[in-house]
C-alpha cells in the first residue's frame, strides 16, 4: 500500500517538476484588461514560438503590475497608467517605456441618464454625476481604470465620497455587473464594455474625450532591482509587442468577434500624437 | 434560468469534443490538488498518530495549533506562500513561483491541518483498552500502531475525502501562488473565476459543472472503500 502511495507521488511530482521548469521563462505583468480581452491568448503562443522562451503571465490591476515589476517579480510590464508608469521610470526601477497601442475609456451608465452627462466632457460628467449624487460604481482597485478615474474626479474638483459612490474592489467584468444591476454609471474601457454589451444594459455617454485616451505602454525591469532578473527575456517581449509583425496582429484583433478592432497600434509614436487623425 | 441551462450544455459539449483545453485543466486540477493531499497524508496521518498517542509537553498547545489549521483561510495561505517564494523571499532561489510545485506547496499547507487533525481524532475515537489489550498480548509497539491504523481506516478516509475536498475546491491560494497562467498553472477553480470576469458565463458554469462532478466522482469511489470495508 504505502509502496504504491509512493510511486503514486513520484509521477505525479515528476509531472508537476517538469512543469516547474523555468530556466527560459519570463514573467510579464500586466492588466487585468489585456487578459480579459483576449489579446494575449493570441499574442503569447507567437511569442513564445518566435523566441524560445516561456512566458508568464501575471494579470493583476496596473498598480499592482508596476509593483511587483518595481521589485524585481516580473521581468517585462505591460501597462496602462501613463503618470504612474513615468514615476517609476523617473525612479529607474522600469527602463525603456515605449507606446504599444491604444483604446478608449467610456463613461457608461444608464439610457435614462439622469445626471444628465450625454455628450459632455469627461471632466464635466464627473461634475454633474456628484452634483446630483447618481450612483457611480468605482473599481476602487489601483487599476489602470481607477488611476484614471480618480484623476477625472481631481480634474473635478469632486472628493468622491458618500452612499451614492460605489466601490466594488473587483475587475472590469464584475464591476460592470454591479453598475448594471444597480443602474449606476461607472468609467470602463471599450474592449470590456465590448465584450460585455450582451449582458449590460447600460449605454455609452461619454465618449472621444482626450482624457480617456487609455494609452499601453511596456517597459522593461530594471536588472538592478532583484535577484534572478531575465533582462534579456524582458526585452526580447517589448521588441516583440513592438515589430511590425505584432503591431498587425494588434491592428486586427478583435474584428472578427465585435466588428470593429478592440486595440490601436501605436508603436514608434509620441504620446501627444496619439489619437490625432 | 436560461444561463444555468446553456452552462449545462456547454459543459456537456466541450467534455464530449474532448476540448484539450478543458482536459488540461481538469488534469491539472486533479495533479496538482492529488499530489497535495498524497503529501498531506505522508505529513498528517503520522503526526496526528504520534499526537494522539504520545504525551509530551506543548501538546495541548500543538492540537490546538492543529485545530486553528484546520480552518486556515486558503487566501492567507496564498498570500505567505507567494511572500516566501518571490524571487526576493526566503525561497526565493528555488524559483517555483507561478509553477503548479507552487500550488502544491500551498494547498499542502492547507490540507495537512485537517489531515492531521481528522487523523488524530480518528485514532482517539479507538478506545484506550484496545490498545492496552493489544500490548498486553505481546503486540510491539509497531504492531500496535499497524492494529490501531486498521481499526481507524474508516474514518481516516473521511480525513482523505475533506483533505481533497477542502483543496479541489479552493481558489483564492491557486490563483495568489499559481497566477492562473494559461497552459501552466490554470486549474478549474481560477479558470472559473477567470471566464466569469471575461462574461463567459456559460463556460463558468460548464467548469463549476465539471469541478462538481469531480469532487463527487472522488467523494463517491472513497465512500464506496469505506462502506466496502465495514460490510
Amino acid at each position: 500500500m504505502i509502496a504504491r502511495v509512493l510511486v503514486a507521488l513520484a509521477v505525479l511530482l515528476g509531472g508537476t517538476q517538469a512543469m516547474g521548469a523555468q530556466s527560459t521563462s519570463v514573467i510579464l505583468s500586466t492588466t487585468t484588461s489585456t487578459q480579459d480581452s483576449g489579446l494575449l491568448d493570441v499574442l503569447v503562443p507567437l511569442f513564445e514560438a518566435k523566441s524560445g522562451y516561456t512566458l508568464k503571465t501575471l494579470s493583476v490591476g496596473t498598480g499592482q503590475a508596476l509593483a511587483l515589476a518595481a521589485k524585481g517579480e516580473a521581468d517585462v510590464a505591460l501597462v496602462h497608467a501613463p503618470a504612474l508608469e513615468k514615476k517609476y521610470v523617473a525612479e529607474g526601477t522600469l527602463l525603456n517605456r515605449r507606446l504599444v497601442m491604444y483604446n478608449d475609456f467610456v463613461i457608461i451608465g444608464p439610457a435614462e441618464d439622469p445626471a444628465k452627462i450625454k455628450g459632455l466632457s469627461a471632466v464635466e460628467a464627473m461634475k454633474r454625476i456628484a452634483a446630483s449624487r447618481s450612483r457611480f460604481v468605482s473599481r476602487g482597485d489601483k487599476s489602470g481604470t481607477n488611476i484614471l478615474e480618480l484623476a477625472l474626479w481631481k480634474d473635478a474638483g469632486v472628493e468622491p465620497r458618500g452612499a451614492w459612490y460605489i466601490e466594488s474592489g473587483q475587475g472590469m467584468g464584475q464591476t460592470l455587473g454591479i453598475a448594471n444591476d444597480r443602474g449606476a454609471y461607472t468609467l470602463t474601457d471599450r474592449a470590456t464594455y465590448l465584450a460585455f454589451s450582451k449582458r449590460v444594459d447600460l449605454a455609452i455617454l461619454v465618449e472621444r474625450d482626450r482624457p480617456l485616451l487609455n494609452i499601453y505602454s511596456v517597459m522593461e525591469v530594471n536588472p538592478a532591482n532583484g535577484p534572478r532578473i531575465n533582462a534579456a527575456g524582458g526585452k526580447a517581449f517589448a521588441d516583440f509587442l513592438l515589430s511590425p509583425e505584432t503591431q498587425g496582429v494588434i491592428r486586427t484583433f478583435g474584428v472578427a468577434k465585435y466588428g470593429q478592432p478592440l486595440f490601436v497600434p501605436i508603436a514608434g509614436k509620441r504620446e501627444e500624437d496619439v489619437g490625432q487623425p | 434560468m436560461t444561463l444555468v441551462g446553456e452552462g449545462l450544455l456547454e459543459a456537456l459539449r466541450l467534455l464530449l469534443t474532448g476540448d484539450r483545453e478543458v482536459w488540461r485543466i481538469t488534469l491539472l486540477s486533479l495533479q496538482v490538488s492529488g499530489s497535495a493531499t498524497l503529501l498531506s497524508l505522508l505529513a498528517g496521518i503520522p503526526l496526528g498518530i504520534l499526537l494522539a498517542l504520545a504525551r509530551f509537553p506543548g501538546r495541548g498547545l500543538t492540537i490546538s495549533l492543529v485545530n486553528t489549521g484546520m480552518g486556515l483561510p486558503p487566501v492567507v495561505v496564498g498570500l505567505f506562500v507567494t511572500i516566501f517564494l518571490w524571487r526576493n523571499g526566503v525561497f526565493g532561489a528555488l524559483e517555483i513561483l507561478y509553477t503548479p510545485a507552487a500550488m502544491v506547496l500551498a494547498q499542502f499547507v492547507i490540507a495537512a491541518p485537517i489531515v492531521t487533525g481528522l487523523t488524530l481524532a480518528a485514532v482517539q475515537q479507538v478506545p484506550e483498552q484496545f490498545r492496552l489489550q493489544m500490548l498486553g498480548l505481546g503486540a510491539s509497539r509497531v504492531q500496535m500502531v499497524g492494529m490501531l491504523l486498521r481499526e481507524a481506516r474508516l474514518p481516516m478516509l473521511a480525513a482523505v475525502m475533506a483533505g481533497f475536498g477542502g483543496v479541489i475546491s479552493e481558489v483564492g491560494a491557486s490563483m495568489m501562488v499559481g497566477g492562473n497562467i494559461k497552459n501552466s498553472t490554470r486549474v478549474l477553480t481560477t479558470a472559473t473565476v477567470l471566464e466569469t470576469s471575461k462574461g463567459n458565463f456559460d463556460v463558468a458554469i460548464a467548469l463549476s459543472v465539471i469541478l462538481l462532478i469531480i469532487t463527487f466522482l472522488v467523494n463517491w469511489a472513497l465512500t464506496w472503500i469505506q462502506q466496502r470495508a465495514r460490510s
